[in-house]
């Protein structure tokens, strides 16, 4: 909660710092373009354009934020928030002329009395900034957002990885170590580092060889072995002309995680997990099996989100050239397989 | 008196880690062992009468708290139940179960000196015993399940490649059977391919109550609860000769008016 309201605080800070940067930078550009074309004293016309900038800014800034409120939080966008800007600005021009004229003395000529000539030279010099400011502003707010998002995904990812349980699991069992076995608390601790490096790296994206794959599987079982003991049977089955295959890191990980946590770990005397990769033609299986509860008996009591994060991961990098079923194995226990197409 | 401590800990490592602070915090407390998973918790604290158990939440079969269940329900009369601490790694929604419910936890990893205090504690609420009842009514505070948004209808009950559909408000009651649950009717009964703790949530509480770790009734189902010399509940149905025990666990539900 803290955290969001902090980040709203930024986010308000930086959005207010863009605000008055491109304040500056229409009153500047209208103060040298006002003052080369009709030759007026620079300093003066700087003052008044900064100004009426300023009051433009803050009044369609408050029509947009208040009339988004009344929609209900929905932000405008396109041809109504030209509108709804270009609108909220014009009170803004008139207040900007009085704020300076009070400031300098002077009685300038405004929208409220000036020719029809001049009011249309005026309305011009709203809307073109107020077009260009509204456009800018929607684009930095989409680029936020999407930044927002990828960074929402990243962390989903990483949470999927790293679950809580597992982390807190295994570093009690690291402590024990430490005591009882430095050496194997060593070994342990390595296995802990390859581990969450390859977890911080298959957050982002990119691929590794299935050799590399198979790897951090063996680093994780490996922890999950001083866990589980001989309760936990792993065997891998990679043969030599698979070991460079490439595939979006860490893919497997939440299979083998699930197959544990719902296959074997419920199961006094645990189980046989098996992790393999073949080809049958053009297609490219990874299987995960366990010999443990089965689908029907483990019953639906996962977030699925494992699996979501796997279904996803398979249709950004293959589309619909892979699919992924997870199934009741023949043998007893849970299928969870990969069928990747390959065009080549 | 000597007291005495049981572990149950799925994890060798994590018990054997435990077993030696706790030798290291308080050497006059008697280790009695320790047990690999929760039925084995139960068996053991039966067989040795520990006067403190230390169990570990998420362990295989049987939970942590599951194990404090039935130690609580087949715990012979007059003798006082052990003191349970609950031992978990990260869990928040069971932290504040906990909390609520007053009952001692520590969490893994367990620091030494969290465990000091825990230790601390336990002796002075072995100076003056627990009542049962009060330890009753924190276990059923810590297994109560969310309920589901809409309760279940209609039981699927697979024969071969028949499967039978079974209205739930025929059910007179639920009985655990080794992996399945037996769905007893007026008529007959079938096997469902279900655990209880799953079944649980998705029943009706208002017209189904857990009376036994391993029964579920239905209420208007039931004629009459009959209280022996012993004071062990027995329950009679309506359009069935099968009877029910009530564990003390559940004893609060018939109070009678």
């Amino acid at each position: 909660m803290a955290s969001v309201l902090s980040r709203c605080a930024v986010h308000f800070k930086t959005r207010l710092v863009r605000q008055l940067l491109l304040v500056i930078a229409i009153g500047l550009t209208f103060a040298i373009g006002l003052t080369l074309a009709l030759r007026q004293d620079f300093g003066t016309t700087l003052f008044y354009s900064l100004c009426i900038t300023g009051c433009c800014s803050a009044t369609a800034q408050g029509a947009h934020e208040l009339l988004s409120r009344l929609l209900g939080g929905k932000r405008l966008s396109g041809l109504p928030l030209v509108i709804v800007v270009v609108i909220g600005a014009l009170p803004g021009y008139q207040i900007g002329y009085w704020i300076a004229d009070a400031l300098m003395g002077q009685r300038s000529v405004t929208l409220l009395d000036g020719s029809p000539r001049q009011l249309a030279f005026l309305l011009f010099m709203v809307i073109v900034p107020c077009v260009i400011a509204s456009y800018y502003f929607r684009s930095r707010q989409q680029l936020d957002q999407a930044r927002a998002q990828a960074a929402e995904h990243q962390l989903q990812l990483l949470q999927a990885q790293l679950e809580p349980h597992m982390l807190f699991n295994t570093l009690a069992n690291l402590r024990a170590l430490i005591r009882m076995d430095p050496a194997r608390a060593q070994t342990m601790l390595d296995q802990l580092i390859a581990f969450l490096r390859a977890t911080l790296q298959a957050s982002r994206s990119g691929s590794h060889s299935l050799t590399d794959e198979f790897a951090r599987l063996t680093d994780y079982l490996a922890l999950m072995e001083v866990r589980m003991q001989d309760r936990l049977r792993p065997h891998f089955s990679l043969p030599p002309e698979l070991a460079g295959e490439q595939i979006p890191p860490l893919l497997l990980q939440p299979l083998v995680e699930n197959a544990i946590k719902h296959g074997l770990e419920p199961q006094v005397e645990g189980g046989e997990l098996h992790i393999s990769a073949r080809r049958e033609g053009k297609v490219l299986l990874l299987d995960v099996r366990d010999t443990g509860a089965g689908l029907s008996q483990s019953g639906t009591t996962g977030t699925q989100f494992g699996l979501h994060q796997v279904r996803e991961r398979l249709a950004a990098r293959y589309g619909a050239n892979a699919t992924f079923t997870l199934t009741d194995s023949p043998e007893g226990g849970t299928l969870a397989q990969i069928k990747i197409t390959q065009s080549t | 008196m000597t007291h005495t401590a049981l572990i149950a800990e799925d994890e060798p490592l994590l018990a054997q880690c435990l077993k030696q602070d706790l030798q290291t915090l308080w050497p006059e407390l008697q280790m009695l062992g320790i047990a690999p998973h929760g039925q084995a918790a139960v068996e053991q604290a039966l067989a040795l009468k520990p006067t403190i158990c230390f169990l570990d939440i998420r362990m295989p079969g049987m939970t942590g708290l599951e194990a404090a269940r039935a130690m609580a329900e087949d715990w012979p009369d007059g003798q006082p139940l052990p003191l349970m601490v609950f031992v978990t790694a990260y869990d928040q929604y069971a932290l504040q179960a906990f909390e609520q419910a007053a009952v001692d936890y520590v969490l893994k990893p367990v620091q030494i000196e969290r465990l000091a205090q825990t230790v601390e504690r336990l002796k002075q609420r072995l100076d003056k015993p627990v009542a049962m009842d009060q330890t009753l009514a924190q276990l059923r505070q810590l297994l109560t399940t969310q309920p589901a948004a809409a309760p279940l209808r209609m039981l699927q009950a697979a024969v071969g490649s028949t499967i039978h559909m079974v209205p739930v408000e025929d059910v007179l009651f639920f009985e655990a059977a080794d992996k399945y649950v037996r769905a007893v009717t007026a008529e007959k009964e079938h096997l469902l391919r279900i655990s209880l703790r799953e079944l649980l949530p998705q029943l009706d509480t208002q017209s189904f109550w857990q009376i036994h770790r391993g029964v579920i009734v239905r209420a208007n189902g039931i004629e009459r609860a009959v209280r022996d010399e012993a004071g062990k509940l027995t329950l009679y149905l309506r359009g069935s000769k099968e009877q029910l025990t009530v564990s003390r666990m559940y004893a609060h539900l018939f109070k009678g008016l």
